[in-house]
C-alpha cells in the first residue's frame, strides 16, 4: 500500500473555514489559499456538486506551478476528489493519469482506487503496459517512472480481473513495496491465498517500513489467516490495530446482517483487545 | 539484593546490542526479585520492544510490589515508555493506579497510553478497597469510561468499550453501561465499534446465565 501522503495540516491546527469560504478561496489569486482550500474540502469531506465542480476545474489549473514544473493545486484537488466519493470526478481523474507531474498521477490513481470505478481500468492498465523493465527510478527524483503502487492498488480495488496478466509480473519487481502492491491486487482479483501468504512473509522483513506496508496491505484485503501473524508482527501496536480493524470490517461485511458475530470476528476482536 | 540479581542487573546495563538486552532482561525478569523492579521499568525507555515486553511480563509477575515503583517512575517525556507503564499497571489491576489511569485515559496526548488506561479502568480490583472508597472509585471509573467512549478517535472508543465490558461485571454499574452500549449501537458509524459492543453484550448475557444457574 502506498504510504499516506504526509498531510501538511491536521484538523487540530487547521484554520477553520466554512464551505462557502473554501469554495471562494479555491478561486483566490492567493495560491496558498487555493491550495489549502482544496485540501480542506477533501479532509472534511464537504460533499456537494458545487465543490466537485470547483475541484474538477482545479484539476486543469495552470497557474500554480513548482520550479520543477509540478502542479500543487492539481495534486490536492485530485486527492480531495477521491475522498468525496462523487463518480463525476472519474473522467477528470483519468485525464490526470497523463499529467507530466508524477504526484498528480499518483494522487489520481489513489483517488481512483477509492472510487473503484471500472471506467478507469483501461487508462490504469495502459500505464502498466511497458512492463516491469520500464518501472525504474527517474534519475534525480525519489520516485519511479509511474506511481506503480497506487496503480496496482487501484486495479485490485476496482476488481479489474482483465489486468491480471499485467499485474502479475510486478510480483518480481526489484522493490519489495511494489511487490506488496502487486500481491495485494492479485489477492483481491483471484482470492488465491498464496498472495496473502506472500504478504504474511513480508511481515518478517528486517525493514520496519516494509513490515508496516505489508501489515496495511493485509488489513486492506481483510486476509483472515493473517490475524495472529499481524498481532505478533514487530510493528507498533497502533498499526496492528488498524490492520486488524480491516480484517474485522471485512469479516463483518460477509456476515448476514450482523446479528451474530462469527468465530472469526470474535477471534480478531480478542487479538485487538490484547494489543490495547 | 542477592548477588545473582546484582549480576543480572549489571548484564542489562552492559548489554551492547538489542538482542543481548532482550536476553538480559528476560533473565532478570525470571529472577522474580523485587530488587529488579527499577531496572525493569527503566527498560521501557530503551526503544527495544522485545526487551520491554519481557520487562512488562516480569513486572506483572511481581504484582503489587511493582505498583509504587511503576507509579513513581512514569516517564512524562517518552510516551512509548509511558504506554508500557500504563499497560503493566492495568494488568496488575491494583486500585492504587486508579488516579493515574483516570488522568491518562482522558488527558494523555498519546492514543496508545489512553487506550491502555481505558482498558485498565475496567479491570481494577475494586474489592481491595473499603466499601465507601470502593463505590467512589467505581463511579469515577464509570464516568471516565462513559466520557472516553465518545472520543472522536475510533481506537479510543474501542478501548472504552473493552473497559466498560469489564466494568459491567459490577452489578450496580450494569444499567448505565447497557444504556450506553445501546446508544453506541444506534449512533456509532464504525462497524468495528458496534461489533465490539455486540461482543460485550453477548459476553454479559453469558455471564448472567452462568451466575443464575
Amino acid at each position: 500500500m502506498t504510504e499516506a501522503t504526509a498531510e501538511e495540516y491536521s484538523p487540530t491546527n487547521a484554520p477553520p473555514l466554512t464551505k462557502e469560504q473554501a469554495l471562494s478561496n479555491l478561486q483566490s489569486p492567493d495560491l496558498s489559499l487555493r491550495y489549502y482550500a482544496a485540501w480542506w474540502l477533501g479532509k472534511f469531506r464537504v460533499r456537494s456538486p458545487a465543490v466537485v465542480d470547483a475541484l474538477l476545474a482545479a484539476l486543469e489549473d495552470e497557474t500554480d506551478r513548482t520550479e520543477m514544473g509540478g502542479y500543487p493545486l492539481r495534486r490536492n484537488a485530485a486527492r480531495a476528489l477521491g475522498k468525496l466519493g462523487d463518480l463525476r470526478a472519474v473522467p477528470g481523474l483519468i485525464k490526470c493519469l497523463q499529467c507530466s507531474d508524477f504526484y498528480v498521477r499518483e494522487a489520481a490513481a489513489q483517488s481512483l482506487a477509492m472510487l473503484k470505478d471500472k471506467r478507469a481500468a483501461q487508462a490504469l492498465m495502459q500505464l502498466l503496459e511497458p512492463g516491469v523493465a520500464a518501472a525504474v527510478q527517474v534519475p534525480g527524483r525519489p520516485h519511479l517512472t509511474q506511481p506503480y503502487e497506487a496503480i496496482l492498488e487501484a486495479l485490485g480495488a476496482m476488481g479489474a480481473t482483465e489486468a491480471i496478466p499485467l499485474i502479475e509480473p510486478f510480483l518480481e519487481h526489484p522493490m519489495p513495496r511494489v511487490q506488496c502492491a502487486a500481491a495485494r491486487a492479485m489477492y483481491q482479483l483471484t482470492r488465491d491465498f498464496c498472495y496473502g501468504e506472500y504478504l504474511v512473509k513480508m511481515l518478517d522483513s528486517s525493514n520496519l517500513q516494509l513490515r508496516r506496508v505489508a501489515l496495511a496491505d493485509l488489513g486492506a484485503i481483510g486476509y483472515m489467516p493473517a490475524a495472529e501473524a499481524i498481532a505478533a508482527a514487530k510493528v507498533e501496536n497502533s498499526f496492528k490495530l488498524l490492520a486488524l480493524k480491516g480484517l474485522l470490517e471485512h469479516q463483518l461485511q460477509q456476515e448476514s446482517q450482523g446479528l451474530f458475530l462469527t468465530a472469526d470476528a470474535i477471534r480478531v476482536m480478542n487479538l485487538m483487545d490484547s494489543l490495547l | 539484593m542477592t548477588a545473582t540479581t546484582q549480576q543480572l542487573i549489571r548484564s542489562v546495563a552492559e548489554a551492547d546490542s538489542p538482542a543481548q538486552m532482550t536476553a538480559a532482561v528476560k533473565k532478570l525478569a525470571a529472577a522474580k526479585d523485587e530488587a529488579a523492579i527499577p531496572t525493569l521499568i527503566a527498560v521501557f525507555g530503551y526503544n527495544n520492544p522485545e526487551a520491554a515486553a519481557a520487562a512488562v511480563a516480569g513486572l506483572i509477575a511481581l504484582k503489587e510490589a511493582a505498583v509504587p515503583y511503576l507509579l513513581a517512575q512514569i516517564d512524562d517525556y517518552n510516551y512509548g515508555a509511558r504506554a508500557y507503564s500504563i499497560r503493566t499497571l492495568a494488568a496488575i489491576a491494583d486500585p492504587r493506579a486508579l488516579e493515574v489511569l483516570l488522568a491518562s485515559a482522558v488527558n494523555d496526548f498519546a492514543p496508545s497510553v489512553r487506550c491502555a488506561a481505558a482498558k485498565g479502568l475496567g479491570n481494577l480490583q475494586f474489592c481491595k478497597l473499603d466499601p465507601p472508597q470502593r463505590q467512589t472509585a467505581q463511579t469515577k471509573a464509570l464516568e471516565t469510561l462513559l466520557l472516553v467512549s465518545q472520543d472522536p478517535n475510533w481506537l479510543i472508543r474501542y478501548a472504552a468499550v473493552v473497559g466498560l465490558e469489564a466494568l459491567a461485571k459490577i452489578p450496580q454499574l450494569q444499567q448505565p453501561i447497557q444504556t450506553r452500549f445501546a446508544q453506541i449501537l444506534a449512533t456509532d458509524t464504525e462497524q468495528a465499534i458496534c461489533a465490539r459492543v455486540q461482543l460485550a453484550q453477548k459476553l454479559g448475557i453469558e455471564d448472567k446465565l452462568q451466575t443464575e444457574n
